[in-house]
């Protein structure tokens, strides 16, 4: 944050550039889609109970995609939900974001060869911006994930494309 | 509690011996082979009898026997021609705490088997992820449509041995 610290006499000032103001504000409150999909979504809700506390994050359900800004994709992505989750992707207003959460949402996990039923990463229907890996991930991984696209947010830009941003 | 000798006998008395056709020489459970178009009755029968009281339906699958002639399809596909498809029915008298194997035979290019939702209304998913999963048709349910592929899912039936995956569906890819 480019703060002038203590360069005006009244404390109520504070100076810095809009990005930085826009990517701080995002970042510190990232409200998730109130949603899950397999066993994923058990330690995704242990993150987000007392113990981990997700809120401290800024993380909170929204029962409605129509007010959240980032979607955690947790569990196995079947064909027939995959249309579900695509919608609901498409319902989030922008800026959006998606953490896939552990192996069958990255690549079809355990299903990858006979999963007759099940899509092979959830990358083959909305653009994911983190991956975490494991099966499932414990709440410590699931927030590493967070920490990872809130430094994702914070070098974003409003010229240039995210995808540019490292 | 009966064992199963006792219940063939019950049941020999009441139907035909064409309709009642006990295993006991196998490796391990011991069943009866019931015609598809009797299955019904016969479980009416085993629920309402007194001494027998089958009143649960613990579990109904079907399985693909596989055992039909190989052949080619126009892709080069090997499919199976002919041959059978079975339903097993696992019944539990929870009163005399006995239980029975029930297996249907039915032919695997036009598997029909009559409905037991009149008799356990338990039954009425198990047959859906029946007909689902192996295309097993049957008689006299009262909602038969998938239930755990989707809806509009044409590309057959995922647990029979000769699937094919599809490529796409709906515009995604399907294989790895």
């Amino acid at each position: 944050m480019g703060l002038l610290d203590k360069e005006f006499s009244d404390g109520n000032i504070l100076i810095t550039t809009t990005e930085d103001l826009f990517n701080w504000a995002r970042l510190s409150s990232l409200w998730q889609v109130g949603f899950g999909l397999a066993c994923c979504a058990i330690e995704m809700m242990a993150t987000s109970a007392s113990h981990y506390d997700f809120d401290r994050f800024g993380v909170i359900p929204r029962p409605s995609p129509r007010q959240s800004d980032v979607i955690i994709v947790s569990g196995t992505v079947t064909l027939k939900m995959a249309l579900r989750v695509k919608r609901l992707y498409e319902q989030m207003p922008d800026p959006k974001y998606v953490i896939s959460m552990g192996s069958c949402s990255n690549c079809g996990g355990p299903y990858w060869e006979h999963g007759y039923h099940v899509l092979k990463g959830v990358d083959r229907v909305i653009p994911v911006d983190v991956y975490v890996p494991g099966c499932p991930p414990r709440p410590e991984a699931l927030l590493e994930g967070l920490l990872k696209l809130q430094e994702k947010i914070r070098y974003e830009s409003i010229t240039k494309k995210k995808n540019e941003v490292v | 509690m009966k064992s199963f000798e006792e219940i063939v006998e019950i049941l020999k008395n009441y139907f035909s011996d064409t309709s009642i056709e006990p295993k006991s020489d196998v490796k391990f459970e011991p069943y009866i082979i019931i015609p598809p178009q009797e299955i019904d009755k016969v479980c009416l029968f085993l629920r309402d009898n007194s001494e027998l009281y089958f009143d649960s339906l613990v579990n109904l699958s079907a399985v693909d026997d596989f055992n039909g002639q190989k052949i080619k399809d126009e892709q080069g596909n090997e499919i199976m021609q002919g041959g059978t498809m079975s339903v097993y029915y696992h019944l539990e008298s929870i009163k005399y705490r006995h239980k029975l194997l029930l297996r249907v035979i039915t032919e695997r290019d036009n598997p029909v088997v009559n409905s037991v939702t009149s008799v356990w209304n338990s039954s009425n998913w198990h047959e859906r992820e029946a007909f689902d999963l192996f295309g097993i048709k049957f008689l006299n349910h009262p909602d038969l449509r998938r239930i755990l592929m989707p809806y509009d899912w044409e590309f057959g039936y995922p647990l029979r041995k000769d699937y094919q995956n599809p490529e796409f569906y709906q515009g995604m890819k399907v294989p790895y």
